[in-house]
């Protein structure tokens, strides 16, 4: 059911800034709530995110229970050459979630 | 009237007679473990590293004023060419009275362009929050913000 | 035994205050609430109208039909409907809203299993009936049938209610646009929903907000699809008549 948004500006011409923007839906639980039971509702957060361009990272981020739900990144990236962007978000038990997009790139 | 956190997280008759013990809370804080700015800046000399940090390369744009903690939006940026030479390679974000001090960290390079992150962070109450920079030539910087957080008045899961 | 209000007097609406133009609760959010509702890649509500759109197109049920077969693909004759809703059925003889509607083409056209009403497929169903509404003017059906309902929900909707002894109309009517605690009192339209709100970190129905308002008052809830909400929906979208269909919306 997790799924992603991503969404960045393609194509582009060669050497240009492009600004990635991604959302996974995620309940971000932090480990600090309580349920109605009085119980504490255990945590399950994302815990890595991660960009890959044709499988190089280049953008990384570590999470803690004070992001969001929904976790929401945006950040930059020179557009130098057509190529596959990878995004994989990991939670704390390991499971991962990958989403792929071509960037072309022109000129 | 903060004290009665279950409320918040309550629903149907049990919550209707708790809180009427309470009266008029209609605002209500969940009561939650809580860091200290003390171990904010434990958080944070543990990035710096014995390094003193500068003043004036990295900006934190973020609301003054936020109506839902639960939600509010951050964009760090830093003053840098990020070339091979000059770049940004790691930003911090931390804040003071969440329960843990740490908010995320984020690696760049020089293949990012520009050294601006945006995301959206938890904030438990008014407070602080601060984010540091990482060069690649080994100085660092910081930039500290305060986000005032109102709340829904009738706050309810 | 009434309560004091710190801060916060609860005075007769005023002339001016009743003629206080229309105002969707969009207007009263900040900055950040407002880019986040207007930038689709940052709207977790759409994580749900996505997943209505790609049940829409699913074959359910024992009658193996999806509902594009009827209705036609990508929503078809459907746009706008979420505009027109509560609405009058014909075969129950009561008014129905759009979760109640989707619920009936389940039973009576695909013969597939209920939806709960705060399920994910019926928040995910009813988000998509809304995207593709997006933007109409809320029109409610101007049905003679629906008089004595929408009726009792303006009753309702007037009535002071739990421990706080508070009607919708006192805080909705006489002041909306002040603040209460921190938070400024909206309008109350309901021209957004089901809605992602900060609050809840998820998306919810207009039976859950209002539900949460009568836990607010201190007031028994009405169950989830309650005559009395579909009554109270109905005046209330009559309230929201011509604002724009802002679905799946943000709120705080």
């Amino acid at each position: 059911m997790a799924r992603a948004l991503i969404n960045f500006p393609s194509p582009v011409p060669r050497g240009a800034v492009i600004d990635i923007r991604t959302l996974f839906e995620h309940v971000m639980e932090t480990g600090y709530r309580y349920g109605v039971d009085g119980k504490a509702i255990p945590r399950d957060i994302v815990e890595r995110f991660v960009c890959l361009f044709d499988g190089e990272v280049v953008f990384e981020a570590t999470l803690h229970p004070a992001i969001a739900a929904n976790p929401y990144f945006a950040f930059p990236l020179r557009a130098e050459k057509s190529g596959e962007l990878a995004f994989a978000w990991t939670d704390g038990k390991g499971a991962r979630h990958v989403e792929t997009a071509r960037l072309v790139v022109t000129g | 009237m903060a004290r009665n956190a279950e409320m918040t997280r309550s629903n149907g008759p049990a919550a209707t007679r708790r809180a009427a013990l309470s009266g008029l809370a209609l605002i209500a804080v969940p009561r939650l473990a809580r860091a200290t700015p003390e171990e904010r800046d434990a958080a944070l000399a543990q990035f710096l590293a014995g390094r003193a940090p500068q003043r004036g390369r990295v900006t934190i744009d973020a609301p003054a004023l936020v109506e839902n903690g639960n939600s509010a939006p951050v964009t760090i940026r830093v003053d840098s060419p990020m070339t091979a030479q000059s770049h940004v390679t790691r930003i911090a974000l931390f804040n003071e009275k969440n329960p843990q001090p740490q908010v995320a960290e984020f690696r760049l390079s020089p293949r990012n362009g520009r050294a601006e992150v945006s995301t959206r962070m938890r904030l438990a109450t008014t407070q602080f929050i601060t984010a540091a920079a990482e060069f690649n030539d080994g100085t660092v910087a910081v930039d500290s913000f305060e986000v005032i957080v109102t709340i829904a008045a009738c706050t309810e899961e | 035994m009434r309560f004091p209000l710190a801060g916060l007097a609860f005075v007769a609406a005023t002339a001016a205050l009743a003629q206080a133009p229309k105002r969707s609760g969009f207007e009263d959010m900040s900055p950040a609430t407002q880019a986040m509702q207007r930038d689709d890649a940052a709207n977790p509500g759409l994580f749900f109208a996505l997943d209505g759109k790609a049940a829409f197109a699913r074959v359910e049920g024992a009658a193996g039909r999806s509902c594009a077969d009827c209705h036609g693909a990508d929503g078809g004759g459907l746009k706008g409907v979420a505009a027109r809703y509560p609405a009058f059925d014909e075969r129950s003889g009561a008014p129905v809203d759009l979760a109640g509607r989707v619920e009936i083409c389940r039973r009576e056209h695909q013969q597939a299993p209920a939806w709960p009403r705060e399920s994910r497929p019926m928040l995910a169903m009813t988000a998509y009936l809304g995207l593709i509404s997006r933007g109409a003017a809320m029109a409610p059906p101007d049905d003679p049938r629906l008089a004595t309902a929408r009726e009792r929900g303006r009753a309702l909707f007037t009535t002071r209610l739990g421990q706080l002894d508070l009607a919708c109309a006192q805080c909705h009517d006489d002041n909306a646009g002040r603040r209460l605690g921190g938070a400024l009192i909206p309008q109350g339209h309901v021209n957004n929903y089901p809605a992602y709100r900060l609050e809840w970190q998820a998306v919810g129905s207009l039976q859950r907000r209002i539900r949460n308002c009568m836990t607010g008052v201190r007031a028994e809830p009405f169950p989830a699809g309650a005559a009395e909400l579909i009554e109270l929906e109905l005046w209330l979208a009559e309230r929201s008549r011509g604002l724009p269909v802002e679905t799946p919306s943000v709120r705080p």
